[in-house]
């Protein structure tokens, strides 16, 4: 009797001493995963370098990022002193490569931070109380579906008036659509899982359900959508600011680089090269690391 | 399957209207007067006044909404405000052709090609087809229309011709395969790598599946068994990807066709809306709406005659 009790006591303080690292071995694995993909690791610098370029930008550019440095140079090519040229102000490309990195940067992770705000809850409030709740939000995402998202940003930003802020909100207001869908499908699946039902069993209210059950189980999908909105919102900003409705010159964009660099492409052609390569190097770096994180997270997702 | 079919041709009505609604009101939202164009010297107020009055601005919003879906459904686009007096309907009937030939090409290259690389990609999986495969449809994937593009210009256009005096390809046109041919490949690139992406992992799930193994195991021949039970199995999910691809198609030659100068409906897409040419910015936007709504339509439809579970499982 007595030395049952030991090993149960024994038992129990060894179910303790694993229950922490059980608890984040999802992470931890799918770091382990994440690692070994190469493509992964080659997109994670890339988008770390990417990160650390925006932030410190005023250290990295030799110049301000709209300050006229050489006007009897402007449209110079590439040389020792200016390493991507000059534009055709006369003013550094480096230094405003340098600083459209801020710009995307900002784009990208506020009008996710907006998208995340509005599709997370709406989606949980719909996959988890269905009914009309559900139905009024769904068609609601329908009829943006129906807009391509890019059209509507277009509108809304012609509305707004161009500039950064409202770049943020028009990509923040078209975009939580993907992410409300994916949240309630999720929480539709898991709506059903037999931890809910214990839960709700256990008289624990839909609040705490869903905030304390249901979403921590939805974190990787929503992680994975992540980090492709993120390359999405900078591939609308950098296309708005292409067709000259985005951020608002003498600010410096990728994109509004690139379709400045347009009425340029007889003469010289590094206005438009520089910042093109560099919209696709971004891309192609979350792409990879996204793709590698959906693996090593081993969530499914159509898209 | 009759009524499946008409639950979603009753659908694409609310939804042709809402997108129209939306569309009316955020347009009207603007601030300024589609008739005094920035910068220009400013009219006098009751001039201005009288302008609008002739284009019927004066009604309450609800009213010119009715009248003109009234006018729209007759196929009644009215007239350009900024390309006075030229009708929309006569400018998109100019332009739609442009755009819809280049779409179709890009569809075309995207599908044929999406199709075949996810499928050989599939077949020969971890090989070297399969490796080249991922990564040219990682890149094509990735890289948006519009750099692609430009890219493709500076090399075939500035470039080449520079460096080899070969000088084929030409932009601001619209006549002959030397203006087709690079924009079609901007455009399709995207959607192409997307299938070829797609089709790839579908497969792969479908080989993985029992009735394959039976299949092989009863002595059927690889050839047959990838074409009939696997590709047929696969091409299912696919389908549902060809209505996010049309709709980045539609918004992806906006963007093409300014890189290449194209004389497509794309160029009307940002000009309509910057210049406030209301009738000009509904036509557009419906233009996309009827035709996603309508590819959505058929998708959904495709979907449920190809695969028995969804008609009689789903909603």
């Amino acid at each position: 009797m007595a030395q049952e009790t030991v090993s149960n006591a024994e038992l129990l303080a060894e179910a303790s001493e694993l229950a922490p690292t059980r608890q984040s071995s999802l992470w931890k694995d799918a770091w382990r995963r994440l690692v070994k993909n190469k493509l992964a690791v080659i997109g994670m610098i890339i988008i770390a370098t990417f990160f650390l370029v925006a932030i410190f930008a005023p250290i990295i550019a030799p110049y301000g990022e709209a300050e006229v440095v050489a006007p009897e140079l402007r449209l110079a090519k590439p040389s020792w002193n200016f390493p991507m040229g000059l534009d055709q102000n006369g003013r550094d490309m480096f230094s405003r490569m340098v600083y459209g990195a801020r710009v995307s940067l900002l784009v990208g992770v506020v009008a996710q931070l907006i998208v995340v705000g509005i599709g997370v809850p709406l989606g949980a409030i719909a996959g988890f109380f269905s009914g009309r709740v559900d139905n009024a939000i769904m068609r609601t995402v329908d009829v943006f579906y129906a807009i391509p998202q890019l059209l509507l940003v277009l509108l809304l930003v012609n509305m707004l008036g161009p500039g950064m802020k409202n770049i943020f909100i028009a990509i923040g207001i078209t975009g939580w659509v993907t992410m409300a869908r994916l949240v309630r499908g999720v929480m539709l699946s898991n709506r059903e899982q037999e931890y809910i039902k214990a839960a709700r069993v256990a008289g624990a209210s839909n609040g705490y359900i869903i905030m304390r059950h249901m979403l921590p189980n939805s974190l990787t999908p929503i992680v994975v959508a992540l980090t492709f909105g993120i390359p999405q919102a900078i591939f609308i900003e950098a296309s708005l600011s292409f067709v000259g409705v985005g951020i608002r010159p003498p600010q410096p964009s990728w994109g509004q680089m690139v379709g400045t660099g347009q009425q340029y492409i007889q003469s010289v052609q590094h206005l438009m090269l520089f910042p093109c390569l560099a919209i696709a190097l971004t891309m192609l770096a979350f792409t990879f690391f996204g793709d590698g994180l959906r693996d090593a997270l081993d969530v499914r997702m159509n898209a | 399957m009759m009524q499946f079919i008409l639950k979603r041709v009753l659908w694409f009505f609310p939804t042709i209207l809402a997108v129209a609604g939306v569309t009316f009101v955020i347009m009207n939202l603007t601030p300024g007067s589609p008739f005094q164009p920035a910068g220009a010297n400013n009219l006098r107020e009751d001039v201005l006044k009288q302008i609008e009055k002739q284009y019927g601005l004066d009604k309450p919003l609800p009213v010119r909404f009715v009248i003109y879906l009234g006018k729209a459904v007759r196929g009644d686009f009215g007239e350009s405000y900024a390309r006075r007096p030229q009708k929309v309907n006569d400018i998109m009937r100019r332009s739609i052709p442009v755009s819809l030939h280049l779409g179709a090409m890009a569809l075309a290259l995207a599908t044929v090609g999406g199709l075949i690389l996810g499928v050989l990609a599939a077949v020969n999986q971890n090989g070297i087809i399969d490796y080249f495969s991922s990564i040219f449809a990682i890149l094509a994937f990735s890289v948006p229309s519009f750099v692609l593009g430009i890219l493709l210009l500076l090399l075939f256009v500035i470039w080449i011709p520079e460096w080899t005096g070969w000088r084929f390809f030409r932009v601001g046109g619209w006549d002959s395969p030397r203006d087709w041919i690079l924009p079609t490949i901007a455009l399709g690139a995207g959607p192409f790598a997307q299938l070829a992406r797609y089709t790839r992992s579908s497969m792969i799930d479908v080989i993985r599946s029992d009735y394959v193994r039976t299949a092989r195991a009863k002595g059927l021949a690889e050839q047959k068994v990838i074409l009939k039970h696997v590709l047929k199995n696969a091409l299912i999910p696919v389908i549902t990807l060809i209505g996010p691809l049309f709709a980045a198609l539609g918004t992806g030659s906006f963007f093409v066709e300014q890189v290449f100068r194209v004389p497509g409906i794309g160029k009307f897409f940002v000009t309509s809306m910057s210049t406030k040419d209301h009738p000009m910015i509904m036509a557009v936007v419906l233009l996309y709406g009827v035709f996603l709504a309508v590819m959505n339509l058929v998708v959904d439809v495709l979907y449920g005659v190809i695969d028995p579970r969804i008609r009689l499982g789903g909603e």
